[in-house]
C-alpha cells in the first residue's frame, strides 16, 4: 500500500468511528441513520467496483440485496441470534445469485446488459411475491418468531424467553450504536478490500474492460472471467450490505429488490463520482442524509429557519420551500442529481478536486492536471461578438 | 520451417468472393508483405489469422497449430500480436498502463484473479513496460493519458504493446497509413529493427516505399486471389502486378 492510500484509510477510520459527532451538527448523529450510511456506504462500494471500474451498469443489484436479507432472517431463524453466520451467509448467498445471474447478463454488455440485470431483479421481486412466498413470506415480509428453532443458540443454551429475540454479538445487541459500530467497521473493511482491488492488477484489468474490450482480447486476455469476477463481488457486498439491514431490523421484504431500489445505488454512485474510492461512500451518505432529515422537514420548522424575515415574506419563502422538503424530498434529490450531473460529471468527488486544485494554484504551486482539466470546461462568460 | 501456413482459404460475404482459394506460407523470421489494390481481401485475410472472421473453408496454422475455431485471446496467447489499421488502445489509461496490460497478459495469461497484490509492487513488468515506451521513443509520455496521443504516437504505443509480449509473430495492418513522410521514416526504422530480433512480421501496406525498404517476400492479392508471390525484385517487374495493381503503370 502506497502512503497516500494508508493516509486515504486511515482519515477514513477516523472519519468514520468519530462519525456520531461529525454529523451530530447537521441533525444526522443518530444511531439509525448512522448505521443507513454504513450499510449503503457498503452497497455502494460494491456497485463501484463493477460500475466505475468496468463501466457495466447495473440496474438489478438490489436483487442481491434482497437475497442477503432473506438469508440473513433464515440465518437467524434456524441458527442463531448472532449477526457473524448471517452476515458471513447473506455475503455468500448474493456472491452465488451473482454468478447465476452474472453468467447470463454477462453475455450482452451496455444497454442490453443493463435491461438484462433489470429484468432478473424484476423477475426475483416478483417470485418473492408470488411462488416464494414460502421463503419470503410475501407482502408481510419475512420475520422472527419466538417459536423459530435456532439450533446454534439451543445447542450454547441461549434462551431469549418469552420476548421476540433482537440480533445480538455476543451479549451485544445490535440496536443503537453497538449497531452502527459494528456496521461501521465492516464498512472499513469493505473500504479496504476496495483499495486493494483499485491498486491491483485485477483492478487494472477491470479498468481495461471498460477502456477497450477488444484491444484486452486482442493482447491474450480474456474479458468474461474479469467482468464476472467483478460482478460477483459487488454482488458479495450487496448480499452483505443486505445482511446487515437484517442485522440492524430482523425482517426481510420484497420491497427491498425493487427496481427503485436498484436504481438508487446507480444514483448514488454517480453522485459521489463513479470509479473513485471515496465518491460512492459519500452519495450514498448523501442521499441517504436527503431521505431522512429533509423529508422530516415541515412547515414549522421551515417558519422557524425563516423567522429572522418580515412576516409576509416568511410565509411566502416557506410555501416555496416547502414543496422541496418533507415529501417533496425527492425533488431536491432530483434536482441536485441533475446539477451535479450537468456540471460535474465526475460527481462530488469532481467538485472536491476543482475545489482543491483552485486553493492550490491560488497558492502557487499549480498542479497540472486538474487545472487542465478546469481549463478545458468551457468559460462561464463571455458574449458571441 | 514455415510458420505461418494458409492453405486453400476461402471467404464469402453474400455474392462477393472475397477469397478464394488463397495459400500463402511465412517463413519463420521473415517480413513477409501483403499488397494489393483496395477491396483486395487483404483485411479479410488478416482477420482470418487473429479470429476475427472465420474462413469457410481451408485452414491457417501456426507453428502447426490450428488457429481456426479458437478465440482472440488464445490466439494471441500462442504468440500471435496484432496491430490495426486505427490504433486500438486503452485509450483513458496512461501510457505505461497500457503498456503493463499486455506484459501481466504474457506472464499471467488470460485470466488471474490478482486482487490482492499491487500494482505498484510489479517493479519487474513496469520496467519491462518502461524500456519497452522508450524503445519506441514514448518514455517521456509515460503518465500521459494514451487517448491524447497523436495518431503517430497512438500507432507506435500500439506497436510497443505487441512487442512487449515477444510474439513470434506480429501482424500488421497498414502500419504507416496516414503518417507524414518523416513518421512513416522513424516508424520503417522501428520495423526493421524489430526485424532485427527474429520477429516474424506480416504487414499489409499501401506504401510501396515502405514495402520495398522492409519485405523480403511479397504477396500479391486482387479480388481475392493470390495473383504473385516472390521476391521483391521479382515482384517489381512482373507485368500481372502492375496491371493489377496500378493499371499498368511503373512501379
Amino acid at each position: 500500500m502506497t502512503r497516500k492510500d494508508l493516509i486515504l484509510l486511515i482519515c477514513f477510520i477516523v472519519a468514520v468511528l468519530a462519525a456520531p459527532v461529525i454529523l451530530e451538527p447537521v441533525g444526522a448523529g443518530y444511531p439509525d441513520l448512522l448505521q443507513k450510511f454504513a450499510i449503503f456506504g457498503i452497497f455502494a462500494i460494491g456497485f463501484n467496483i463493477l460500475f466505475g471500474l468496468t463501466g457495466y451498469l447495473s440496474f438489478g443489484h438490489a436483487a442481491f440485496l434482497g437475497v442477503g436479507s432473506y438469508t440473513a432472517v433464515w440465518t437467524f431463524k434456524l441458527f442463531s441470534m448472532n449477526p457473524l453466520p448471517a452476515i458471513i451467509l447473506a455475503t455468500l448467498l448474493g456472491g452465488l445469485f451473482a454468478v447465476l445471474i452474472g453468467f447470463i447478463c454477462l453475455r450482452r454488455s451496455g444497454i442490453y446488459f443493463s435491461i438484462l440485470t433489470l429484468a432478473f431483479a424484476q423477475m426475483s421481486y416478483n417470485l418473492a411475491y408470488s411462488v416464494l412466498t414460502p421463503i419470503t413470506n410475501g407482502e408481510t415480509g419475512l420475520q422472527l418468531a419466538q417459536s423459530d428453532p435456532r439450533v446454534l443458540d439451543v445447542a450454547f443454551g441461549r434462551d431469549y424467553g418469552a420476548v421476540l429475540p433482537s440480533s445480538d454479538f455476543f451479549g451485544m445487541t445490535m440496536t443503537g450504536y453497538p449497531g452502527f459500530y459494528f456496521c461501521a467497521v465492516l464498512l472499513i473493511v469493505c473500504f479496504f478490500l476496495s483499495i486493494r482491488i483499485f491498486r491491483s492488477p485485477f483492478g487494472m484489468m477491470l479498468r481495461a474492460v471498460k477502456s477497450n474490450q477488444n484491444r484486452m482480447n486482442y493482447t491474450g486476455l480474456n474479458t468474461r472471467p474479469y467482468t464476472l469476477a467483478a460482478f460477483v463481488i459487488s454482488g458479495m457486498y450487496a448480499g452483505l450490505a443486505g445482511g446487515l439491514l437484517a442485522v440492524t431490523d430482523p425482517l426481510a421484504g420484497a420491497e427491498r429488490m425493487q427496481w427503485t431500489a436498484s436504481g438508487e445505488v446507480v444514483l448514488m454512485t454517480i453522485l459521489g463520482g463513479a470509479g473513485t474510492l471515496l465518491g460512492p461512500i459519500i452519495g450514498a451518505g448523501v442521499i441517504k442524509y436527503f431521505e431522512n432529515i429533509f423529508s422530516a422537514f415541515n412547515d414549522g420548522i421551515l417558519m422557524k429557519a425563516f423567522d429572522f424575515l418580515p412576516e409576509t415574506l416568511q410565509h411566502v419563502m416557506v410555501s416555496i420551500s416547502s414543496v422541496f422538503v418533507g415529501e417533496g424530498w425527492h425533488l431536491t434529490l432530483g434536482a441536485l442529481f441533475m446539477l451535479i450531473v450537468i456540471f460535474l460529471p465526475g460527481g462530488l468527488m469532481e467538485g472536491f478536486d476543482r475545489l482543491r486544485h483552485s486553493f492550490s494554484s491560488r497558492s502557487g504551486n499549480d498542479d497540472s492536471e486538474v487545472a487542465a482539466s478546469v481549463k478545458d470546461a468551457p468559460p462561464v462568460t463571455g458574449g458571441r461578438p | 520451417m514455415s510458420n505461418l501456413s494458409v492453405l486453400q482459404v476461402n471467404k464469402r460475404f453474400g455474392g462477393l468472393d472475397a477469397l478464394r482459394d488463397v495459400n500463402l506460407e511465412v517463413k519463420s523470421g521473415t517480413v513477409h508483405a501483403i499488397i494489393g489494390p483496395n477491396g483486395a481481401g487483404k483485411s479479410t485475410l488478416l482477420n482470418c489469422f487473429v479470429g476475427r472472421l472465420e474462413p469457410d473453408t481451408g485452414s491457417v496454422t501456426f507453428d502447426g497449430k490450428s488457429l481456426l475455431g479458437i478465440k482472440p485471446h488464445e490466439i494471441n496467447q500462442a504468440g500471435v500480436s496484432r496491430v490495426f489499421q486505427t490504433p486500438e488502445i486503452f485509450a483513458d489509461l496512461s501510457l505505461i498502463d497500457n503498456v503493463m496490460i499486455p506484459a501481466f497478459a504474457k506472464r499471467d495469461g488470460a485470466f488471474t484473479l490478482h486482487a490482492w497484490g499491487s500494482v505498484a509492487d510489479e517493479r519487474d513488468i513496469r520496467a519491462t513496460a518502461m524500456d519497452m515506451l522508450a524503445d519506441v521513443g514514448l518514455d517521456a509520455k509515460a503518465n500521459d493519458i494514451a487517448g491524447q496521443l497523436s495518431r503517430g504516437d497512438k500507432r507506435r504505443l500500439e506497436l510497443a504493446m505487441c512487442l512487449v509480449q515477444k510474439p513470434k509473430l506480429l501482424l500488421l495492418d497498414e502500419p504507416t497509413a496516414g503518417m507524414a513522410r518523416a513518421d512513416t521514416n522513424n516508424t520503417i526504422d522501428l520495423m526493421k529493427r524489430i526485424a532485427g530480433t527474429g520477429v516474424t512480421m506480416v504487414v499489409i501496406e499501401h506504401d510501396m516505399h515502405v514495402v520495398f525498404s522492409l519485405a523480403e517476400t511479397i504477396t500479391v492479392l486482387a479480388q481475392g486471389t493470390v495473383i504473385a508471390e516472390g521476391l521483391p525484385e521479382d515482384i517489381k517487374g512482373d507485368p500481372r502486378v502492375q496491371e493489377a495493381y496500378l493499371g499498368g503503370a511503373h512501379l
